[in-house]
C-alpha cells in the first residue's frame, strides 16, 4: 500500500481497516464517522473554524498525517538485516586510547562489568546512538562494518536498539494483559491478540510467581514485571540489539529469560556483576575509568563453575520459599 | 546566535533538561543567555545563574505567558545578541495548553514527562503539537515498555518531530539533544517572524478583571457548553 490509496479510501473502510487512522485524527480531537466519502473528501470538508479551535491548522494537520502514514507504513517493512555490530575504540576518561576494534554478532552475548561510575552505562547509550566519535567517549560504532545510516538515531520505526532499564516500574492504570495490547497496538504488529498471549504465557514461565492477565501491572511483584519485560522485548521488539542495563535477577528465570533472548538472534549487552549471567555470556568487557580495559573470554573452566553457581542459586531461592512460606531457619543443613 | 523555544506542561523538567544542555555547551565553551517566563514565580533564574549563564526573568502576572512572551521575546533576542550569546534559550511553562510559544522558523521544543499519563499528549495543543523536538523526562521512574508506550502517544500527534528521552536528573541523553542544539536556527533579530500559530482571543468580560457570575455581567467573545446535546436518548 503506498500513502496516495489511503487518501481514496472511504471513511467507512478507514474505521474498520485503518483503526490508527481514527486514532490520529480523533487524537486532534476531530469528529470521525463512517461514511462513503473519501479520507481525501473528509480533510478537504473539514470546518476551519473547528481546526483553529483545536489548535492545529489545516496544513499541520495534513503534514502530520503524512508524516504518520509514512511512519506506519515503516512499520511494516522488514527490518535491515543486522550480521554484526563493530566498536571501534575510543579513549578513556583520562584520554587514554583504547585500541581495540570489536565485533559482536546476534545470537552473542556480551556482559559488561566494572564498579559504578565507570562507563557501563555511557558504553551502552553510545551503542545507542551510534556513536560515531561524537560522544565524551569518542568510539564509533559500525552495523554490518559501515557507517550506518542516520535513520537509526531518531527513528521509532527503525529502531535499532532495545533497552531494557534498570528500572520496571509502572505508573499507568491498566491491567498486564491491556498493557501489553497497547504496546503491541502502538507497534502494529500482525495478529495482536496472539502476541499478547504468548508474552503472558512467556512471562509466567520466566516469573517465579504466576499471575494472572487482570493484573494491574502497578502491583506485579518486581520479579513478575521484569518477567513480563523480557518476554515483552524478545517477542515483540524488532531491534536486532538488546541492552540489558544491570537487571536485578530476584524472582526470574535468568538463564531461560537470556535463551528466549538469545533464540530472537539478538545481539545481547548486559551490564552484570550477577556471576550467573556473567558466565552465561560469551565475553566480558571490563570497564575501568570510562574505557574498555580488558576482554575476557569465557573460559570452559568457568563454565564448569556454573554448575556450582547454580547450585548454591538454588539453595538460598530454596531459603527465600521457607521465608516466604512462614518457615525458620534454624536447620539449614538439608538444603 | 542560535536561539530555541523551549516550553511544556509545568514541572515536565524543563529547567532540569535545560540545566544538563547547558553543562554539556559549556564543556564546548560556547556563550550562553537563558530568559525564563513564568505566570507568578519562580525561581528557576537562580538555578541557571549558579550554571554562570546570562538570565532574564519575565513574570507575566495577570497575562497569559505565552502572550506575554511573544509581546517581550523580541527584545530578548536583541539582548542575547547584544551580549554575544552563542545560544539563547527561552523557558516558558506552559500553562493553558492552547498557547504557544513556537515560532516559525525557529527550533521548537516541547518537554513532557512519561509521568504525566497516557492521555496528556492528546490534550496538550500546539505546544507539543508543532514541536521540532519533542523531549519526553522521568523515563528512569517508568519500564521501558511504558516509555515507548507513551512515545508513541506523542508520535500520534506529532508524527513528524524528533522524539528523545532524557532524564533531567542523571542528564543521560542530555550529550544526544545538545548536538541537535547545534543545528538550532542561527539569528539576530526576530523581525519579520511569525508564530507557529495563533493565539486564542481572550477577549471576555472575565479577561478584563469581571468576577461576579451570572448571564448579564459576560459580554464579549463568550461561548456555552451544549448542555442538550446526547441527552434526548
Ligand atoms: N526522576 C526524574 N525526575 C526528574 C527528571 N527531570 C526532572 N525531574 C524532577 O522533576 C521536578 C521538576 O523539574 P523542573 O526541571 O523544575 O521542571 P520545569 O518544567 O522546569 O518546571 P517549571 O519551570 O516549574 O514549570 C524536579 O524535582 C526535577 O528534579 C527525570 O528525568 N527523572
Ligand atoms: N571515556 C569517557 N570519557 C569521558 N567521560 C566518560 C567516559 N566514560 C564514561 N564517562 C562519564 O562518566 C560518568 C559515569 O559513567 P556511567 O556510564 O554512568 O557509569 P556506570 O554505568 O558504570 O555506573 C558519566 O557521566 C559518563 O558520561
Ligand atoms: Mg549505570
Ligand atoms: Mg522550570
Ligand atoms: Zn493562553
Ligand atoms: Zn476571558
Amino acid at each position: 500500500m503506498n500513502i496516495s490509496e489511503f487518501f481514496l479510501t472511504s471513511m467507512a473502510d478507514i474505521l474498520v481497516d485503518h483503526p490508527y487512522i481514527e486514532d490520529f485524527l480523533t487524537s486532534f480531537g476531530l469528529i470521525v464517522k463512517p461514511s462513503d466519502d473519501t479520507l481525501q473528501h473528509y480533510l478537504d470538508n473539514l470546518d476551519q473554524d473547528n481546526l483553529e479551535d483545536l489548535g492545529v491548522s489545516d496544513e499541520q494537520l495534513r503534514q502530520s498525517l503524512d508524516d504518520f502514514l509514512t511512519g506506519m507504513l515503516a512499520l511494516s517493512d522488514p527490518m535491515d538485516k543486522v550480521e554484526s555490530l563493530t566498536i571501534i575504540g575510543g579513549h578513556d576518561k583520562s584520554g587514554k586510547a583504547e585500541n581495540l576494534e570489536l565485533n559482536l554478532k546476534p545470537g552473542e552475548v556480551i556482559c559488561i562489568v566494572g564498579p559504578t561510575g565507570s562507563g557501563k552505562s555511557r558504553l551502552l547509550a553510545d551503542i545507542e546512538w551510534v556513536a560515531q566519535g561524537d560522544t565524551p567517549t569518542s568510539r564509533k560504532i559500525l552495523i554490518n562494518g559501515q557507517v550506518p545510516d542516520s535513520k537509526w538515531r531518531f527513528s521509532t520505526e527503525y529502531k535499532l536498539v532495545a533497552q531494557l532499564s534498570q528500572n520496571m516500574n509502572f505508573v499507568m492504570d491498566l491491567s498486564a494483559e491491556e498493557f501489553i495490547r497497547m504496546h503491541a497496538e502502538s507497534r502494529l504488529v500482525t495478529d495482536p491478540e496472539k502476541k499478547v498471549a504468548q508474552i503472558l504465557q512467556q512471562a509466567n514461565e520466566l516469573a517465579g510467581e504466576q499471575f494472572a492477565p487482570d493484573t494491574p501491572v502497578t502491583s506485579l511483584s518486581g520479579g513478575q514485571s521484569r518477567a513480563l519485560m523480557i518476554a515483552d522485548m524478545a517477542i515483540l521488539s524488532k531491534s536486532p540489539i538488546a541492552l540489558i542495563d544491570e537487571i536485578e535477577n530476584a524472582g526470574i528465570d535468568r538463564k531461560k529469560a537470556l535463551d528466549l533472548l538469545v533464540q530472537e538472534e539478538k545481539i545481547i549487552l548486559m551490564a552484570t556483576h550477577d556471576p550467573i549471567l556473567a558466565l552465561m555470556g560469551d565475553r566480558r568487557l571490563v570497564i575501568k575509568n570510562g574505557g574498555i580495559d580488558k576482554i575476557i573470554e569465557s573460559s570452559e573452566e568457568e563454565r564448569k563453575n556454573l554448575v556450582t553457581l547454580e547450585k548454591l542459586d538454588n539453595k538460598l531461592l530454596a531459603l527465600r520459599n521457607r521465608i516466604r512460606t512462614g518457615d525458620t531457619l534454624e536447620h539449614i543443613e538439608g538444603v | 546566535m542560535r536561539f530555541l523555544t523551549i516550553s511544556g506542561p509545568p514541572s515536565s523538567g524543563k529547567t532540569s533538561v535545560i540545566l544538563r544542555v547547558i553543562e554539556a555547551l559549556q564543556a564546548r565553551e560556547k556563550k550562553i543567555g537563558v530568559v525564563k517566563f513564568d505566570c507568578l514565580l519562580t525561581d528557576d533564574d537562580k538555578l541557571y545563574a549558579k550554571k554562570g549563564v546570562l538570565v532574564k526573568k519575565g513574570l507575566s502576572g495577570a497575562l497569559c505567558p505565552d502572550h506575554y512572551f511573544v509581546s517581550n521575546i523580541e527584545s530578548c533576542v536583541t539582548w542575547g545578541h547584544e551580549n554575544n550569546c552563542e545560544y539563547l534559550i527561552s523557558e516558558s511553562a506552559g500553562l493553558c495548553n492552547r498557547c504557544s510559544p513556537h515560532i516559525k522558523e525557529i527550533t521548537a521544543v516541547c518537554v513532557i514527562d512519561n509521568l504525566s499519563g497516557i492521555g496528556t499528549p492528546r490534550k496538550i495543543g500546539p505546544m507539543l503539537k508543532s514541536a521540532d523536538i519533542v523531549v519526553i523526562t522521568k523515563g528512569d521512574i517508568v519500564s521501558q515498555a511504558e516509555r515507548e508506550v507513551f512515545a508513541s502517544r506523542v508520535k500520534q500527534v506529532n508524527p513528524g518531530a524528533i522524539i528523545m528521552n532524557v532524564n533531567g536528573i542523571t542528564g543521560q541523553g542530555a550529550f544526544e539533544l545538545t548536538s541537535l542544539f547545534e543545528d538550532a536556527s542561527d539569528i539576530e533579530t526576530l523581525k519579520g517572524k511569525v508564530l507557529r500559530f495563533s493565539m486564542p482571543a481572550a477577549l471576555c468580560s472575565y479577561c478584563l478583571g469581571e468576577t461576579r457570575i451570572g448571564e448579564e455581567h459576560q459580554t464579549g467573545n463568550i461561548r456555552k457548553m451544549d448542555l442538550q446535546e446526547g441527552s434526548a436518548e
